[in-house]
């Protein structure tokens, strides 16, 4: 493989990994918003108690991406920063928010307090999934330009305030909502709790269900750039049914409370969806200008940040594997 | 306000917010690994207890600085796109490598927080010790990525465009060297000055508290020695700035006329109308003796360059100022720590001297946002020193000041909120006992 594509690979799989663990993260503020019923308070400690060691790790997947763009890809990065200035401010506003209102809410002096930081955690928990797969909607619309020369207000709202880009924002925030109920099915400890976040699961799939229909019914409509690649070719129709049969088959070992199997394969569903859009956006990077080949620095750059990538994943794997096994035995 | 003006103050309030968590999450580490080990040397229960407080102090911290350092790796494509476009490649390596370090950091935090009960003593102490390895190094490599903007290196310029790009070149450049060594004793020695600070000042209040005790010998056993060694360290930084940018150490110093035998200047606000800096005390040959050790050397002076290549002057003097005075007393209260500590055989814990630790403790914090203020300030008008404007790196994106005012928001928001939970947890918690992690 060359080296270009080995770094989108690299792009890419920290993408997915940041989705599949970071996502769930996320999710897991939707729930505590949408706590309620007799085990309201069982729910949030749940949630609170699976996120708390992990979470500052699985972010840094994210940073992984954005260093892997800028030194690997610099003008995807400089073009992507520019355009969508807008949401991906907005995406870090709910990542501040979000991360300090989860640091500081065991410290705080009261239950008023408390209530009030919850509710910051739990509101700034689904802005940033949804400008996340606002960014990423407008990216595989094909409307983020490679020029980085001024242009009027309108346009900085434009590329992201469409339909498809929003479907998808509202999309993502279903998919780790999905994601964060299943792994909570496992971590219960009480099967009250458990049917619980079943339940939730199960209404979550079935709107990420909806929402991607939709979202893929708007992106023909609106001639997004990543239609050709999602609807045309083998690959294409190999991501899609296994996409569509790891998410059914997560919705029906749910249903089924096969817990363990619903997580794999809601893990499997999250990394597909990722894996598929990079694959359709391929051989481009932000379509229409910068595909992989042209956006990516040179040769020396490539190799040495490949090498770096290799000797850092050498260390990190292992210790991730620790922190797991140590907080997510079950 | 300009959009270039709102976002250079973005990214100043942003910068010196993230560096007070960021040194918080490298120099807090080691103070608790220090207590975690004399607790399993000596199992006193103080340490243990200290070991806790410290880490839950370190979790709140950690947590602001690991969001904040977040919002800059976006800031640098949000607000200087131009700037990445370029150099995105050359500074990609240390950023990388920065990136695994902050994992590793992220990990073991994670393990030594939550896993009093769930690892083995040893492991939970061997994680602490991971953090603190990680926490520095990653300090380092987000350092040598500054220094690469103020001693570009590891490239050829063709056309306005880099080419033969060397990473390990761009990271191992000039300043690399000087500015890590500054910036990582800077971390330690405003952070052990501020715990010791406080703890001192509840010492004031209850002088036998054997826990207090315990943390402000092991806060003070810290600052010391940093103190001590930031003036070498700071005089061989100046000499690297003196040899690489004449024109910020003109600027540092309120030097107007190149000149050898060039006087040293306390005080002085320098004014870039008259060029000249009044109300200085000037002590003769000492800026061309401290710049290259040599008290009839030349030192070039602001007015060899056109105005529009010279830095902010009154800024960076007055800071740079604010930097030598803070360290200077850090420096002296330390020479008077060790002094005493070798005459009463421990830490001192005499008042007069616990009042003046107190007196201390936001000195260290107050020179390293004065420090970055230099080097940074001090570069401009460059965004890479002398081949990239930060005007020519500004996004095209229109309404800057928007994203300032928020920016500006939520900080302070976000400070006041991190400050008084940490308040309390000091003060309010401080005679109960917890025995366990959150």
């Amino acid at each position: 493989m060359p080296l270009d594509y080995l770094a989108a690979a690299a792009l890419f799989g920290s993408l997915v990994i940041y989705a599949v663990t970071g996502g769930a993260d996320f999710g897991g503020g939707v729930w505590d918003l949408l706590a309620s019923g007799p085990r309201a308070k069982a729910q949030r400690g749940l949630i609170a108690r699976a996120i708390a060691p992990i979470w500052e790790a699985n972010h840094v997947w994210l940073i992984l991406a954005v260093v892997i763009l800028f030194s690997a890809f610099p003008p995807a990065f400089a073009a992507i920063c520019t355009a969508l200035h807008v949401p991906l401010g907005l995406l870090l506003l709910g990542i501040v928010l979000r991360g300090s209102a989860f640091a500081f809410r065991s410290y705080g002096p009261g239950p008023d307090f408390e209530r009030r930081i919850d509710r910051v955690f739990a509101v700034s928990s689904l802005v940033s999934p949804v400008m996340l797969g606002v960014v990423v909607g407008a990216i595989a619309s094909g409307n983020v330009s490679a020029s980085l020369d001024s242009r009027p207000l309108r346009a900085y709202f434009d590329v992201w305030l469409a339909p498809f880009p929003l479907a998808l924002g509202a999309f993502t925030l279903c998919l780790f909502a999905f994601l964060a109920a299943v792994y909570l099915t496992v971590e219960a400890e009480d099967a009250a709790l458990r049917d619980d976040f079943r339940t939730r699961g199960l209404a979550a799939g079935l709107a990420c269900a909806a929402l991607s229909w939709l979202s893929l019914w708007l992106a023909s409509r609106e001639g997004a750039h990543v239609v050709a690649g999602l609807t045309s070719g083998l690959r294409a129709y190999f991501f899609h049914a296994s996409t569509a049969g790891a998410a059914v088959g997560a919705l029906a070992a749910l249903h089924a409370r096969r817990w363990r199997l619903a997580r794999a394969l809601a893990a499997a569903q999250v990394a597909l969806v990722v894996g598929g859009w990079a694959l359709a956006q391929a051989p481009y990077l932000v379509p229409p200008e910068l595909t992989i080949t042209s956006a990516a620095a040179p040769r020396s750059v490539l190799l040495a940040m490949l090498g770096a990538l290799g000797a850092g994943l050498a260390l990190v794997v292992p210790a991730f594997v620790y922190l797991f096994r140590v907080f997510k035995r079950r | 306000m300009s959009d270039l003006t709102a976002a250079r103050t973005q990214m100043a309030v942003s910068l010196g917010f993230h560096i007070v968590f960021a040194v918080a999450g490298m120099a807090m580490p080691l103070l608790m690994v220090i207590a975690e080990s004399l607790w399993l040397r000596t199992r006193r229960p103080a340490y243990l207890e200290l070991a806790k407080r410290w880490a839950k102090g370190t979790s709140i911290l950690f947590a602001v600085g690991a969001v904040s350092g977040t919002v800059l790796s976006f800031e640098l494509g949000l607000l200087w796109p131009k700037f990445m476009a370029h150099a995105g490649a050359v500074i990609g390596m240390p950023f990388s490598l920065e990136g695994f370090a902050f994992f590793l950091e992220a990990i073991f935090l994670g393990i030594y927080l939550y896993g009093w009960e769930k690892v083995p003593p040893r492991a939970h102490w061997l994680a602490g010790s991971a953090v603190l390895a990680s926490g520095t190094l990653s300090g380092l490599f987000v350092v040598t990525a500054n220094a690469w903007m103020n001693a570009p290196a590891g490239f050829t310029l063709v056309d306005g465009k880099f080419t033969d790009i060397r990473p390990i070149a761009a990271m191992l450049n000039e300043a690399s060297g000087p500015q890590c060594v500054h910036m990582i004793i800077a971390s330690f020695l405003s952070v052990g000055a501020i715990v010791a600070a406080i703890h001192a000042a509840i010492l004031l209040k209850k002088p036998k508290d054997e826990f207090h005790r315990a943390a402000y010998g092991i806060a003070l056993a810290v600052t010391i020695p940093m103190a001590l060694l930031q003036p070498l360290v700071g005089d061989w930084a100046a000499r690297s700035v003196a040899r690489r940018q004449p024109l910020k150490l003109a600027a540092m110093e309120g030097q107007w006329e190149t000149e050898r035998g060039a006087p040293l200047r306390l005080f002085g606000l320098p004014d870039a109308e008259t060029e000249t800096t009044p109300w200085a005390l000037e002590i003769p040959k000492a800026l061309s003796f401290l710049a290259t050790h040599d008290f009839n050397a030349e030192v070039v002076g602001l007015k060899s360059a056109p105005r529009a290549d010279r830095p902010p002057v009154a800024i960076v003097h007055v800071a740079f100022q604010i930097m030598i005075f803070c360290g200077t007393a850090l420096a002296l209260t330390a020479l008077l720590g060790l002094a005493l500590w070798w005459k009463d055989r421990g830490p001192p814990l005499r008042r007069p001297y616990l009042k003046l630790v107190a007196f201390c403790g936001p000195l260290g914090l107050v020179a390293l946002e004065a420090g970055w203020t230099v080097t940074e300030v001090g570069r401009q008008p460059w965004i890479i020193y002398r081949i990239m404007r930060t005007s020519e790196a500004l996004t095209s994106m229109p309404g800057l000041a928007v994203p300032l005012a928020v920016t500006v928001m939520v900080y302070l928001l976000l400070g006041f909120t991190a400050a008084y939970l940490l308040w309390r947890l000091v003060f309010e918690t401080a005679g109960r006992s917890r025995t366990h992690a959150p």
